[in-house]
């Protein structure tokens, strides 16, 4: 389940190529709050980290359909960094994106996200459910609950208020890192890598 | 050259719609507009950006506000760059001639094409905000139009 697509903004003066009225019930289900700038929200509960508590902390947003996030992973994988992921979702770019997302949240609610997460990379292009479904099978997930769970709404609200709360935060690319309230969009060089890690 | 500020009158201008029709300062009254210009099609920055933007038509449409997308690629070219990208953002050709709209707007590159810049027209015709991205590869997040629309 991903979010429609497509839907029409207000309608142009001069083209018939945004028939908005139609769409107007499921417009105000899209849309929801407020889209103004605000800081990237801080560390909770719900984010998933990996990397050793005294390591320099960074935030990434990513999208699990973009290469250049799967060449970030790579260049970050080993590197001694404390990494909080976060997603950026959108479907615009790859209607895959919000599955992918949901399913590795899903793995998460069974303890594997991380898991999921690297086994997602590991395998760019390949994110059909039959996909998601064999890497659930390799972590041992129960592949009942992670079908329910990865289809909904609450997972897709969880995903969306992730990539908003990234759009406000001026996340416009993927990735982007944020290190002590800086934004880096793109994937990370060796350069960069070094510096964040001191 | 720098973007024109706020409270300036938008000025007289022709485009060119995906219809192949002169869409010019008259058509922006009436309604909220966001004037995006961007440099080239078929480009990285500019795929990442009107992709972005596609995701946030529908807030764009709650605040009554409608997107343009300018630059100074052929109207067909623009035409076949929509298609590529799923998106439903208009299209608005500054061909011919070249970067006219964007040099009135205060945002030709002097490569000749247009800066990466944004620019709300209130209904009364006039620029209620603008900006300039630093340089064409910078892409201007989704936050600073919604923060330009409390402008109104």
């Amino acid at each position: 389940m991903h979010p429609p697509r497509g839907l029409a903004h207000a309608p142009t003066p001069r083209s018939a190529h945004a028939p908005i009225a139609k769409h107007r019930g499921r417009l105000a289900w899209m849309s929801v709050g407020d889209l103004r700038s605000a800081p990237a929200p801080p560390l909770d509960s719900a984010d998933h980290v990996r990397g050793e508590p005294g390591w320099p902390l960074v935030i990434i947003y990513a999208d699990f359909t973009c290469p250049r996030c799967a060449l970030a992973h790579v260049r970050l994988h080993e590197a001694p960094l404390r990494l909080a992921f976060r997603h950026f979702a959108i479907t615009a770019k790859h209607p895959r994106a919000v599955p992918l997302a949901c399913a590795a949240e899903a793995a998460g609610l069974q303890g594997r996200f991380w898991e999921f997460h690297d086994a997602l990379f590991a395998d760019p292009g390949h994110s059909a459910d039959p996909h998601l479904w064999a890497h659930a099978r390799t972590l041992g997930l129960d592949l009942e609950r992670f079908e329910r769970e990865r289809r909904s709404e609450a997972l897709v609200e969880r995903v969306r208020e992730q990539t908003r709360a990234g759009m406000r935060a001026g996340v416009a690319v993927t990735p982007t890192l944020i290190a002590d309230g800086v934004l880096v969009p793109g994937a990370p060089g060796a350069e960069l890598i070094a510096r964040l890690t001191g | 050259m720098s973007v024109l500020a706020p409270g300036t009158p938008a000025p007289d201008f022709t485009l060119i719609d995906e219809d192949e029709r002169p869409f010019t300062r008259a058509d922006l009254l009436g309604h909220t507009s966001v004037l995006v210009f961007y440099p080239y099609a078929f480009t990285s920055v500019c795929d990442d950006q009107l992709t972005l933007y596609e995701e946030v038509l529908p807030d764009l449409a709650e605040r009554g506000a409608t997107l343009y997308a300018i630059s100074a690629d052929a109207i067909h070219s623009q035409i076949a760059f929509k298609a590529k990208l799923g998106s439903t953002i208009a299209q608005l050709s500054d061909f011919e001639p070249k970067g006219a709209t964007a040099r009135a707007f205060g945002v030709l590159h002097p490569d000749g094409h247009p800066q990466r810049a944004l620019v709300i027209v209130g209904p009364d015709g006039a620029v209620r905000w603008s900006y300039q991205a630093p340089s064409i590869d910078d892409l201007p997040g989704a936050n600073l139009i919604f923060d330009g629309l409390d402008e109104l």
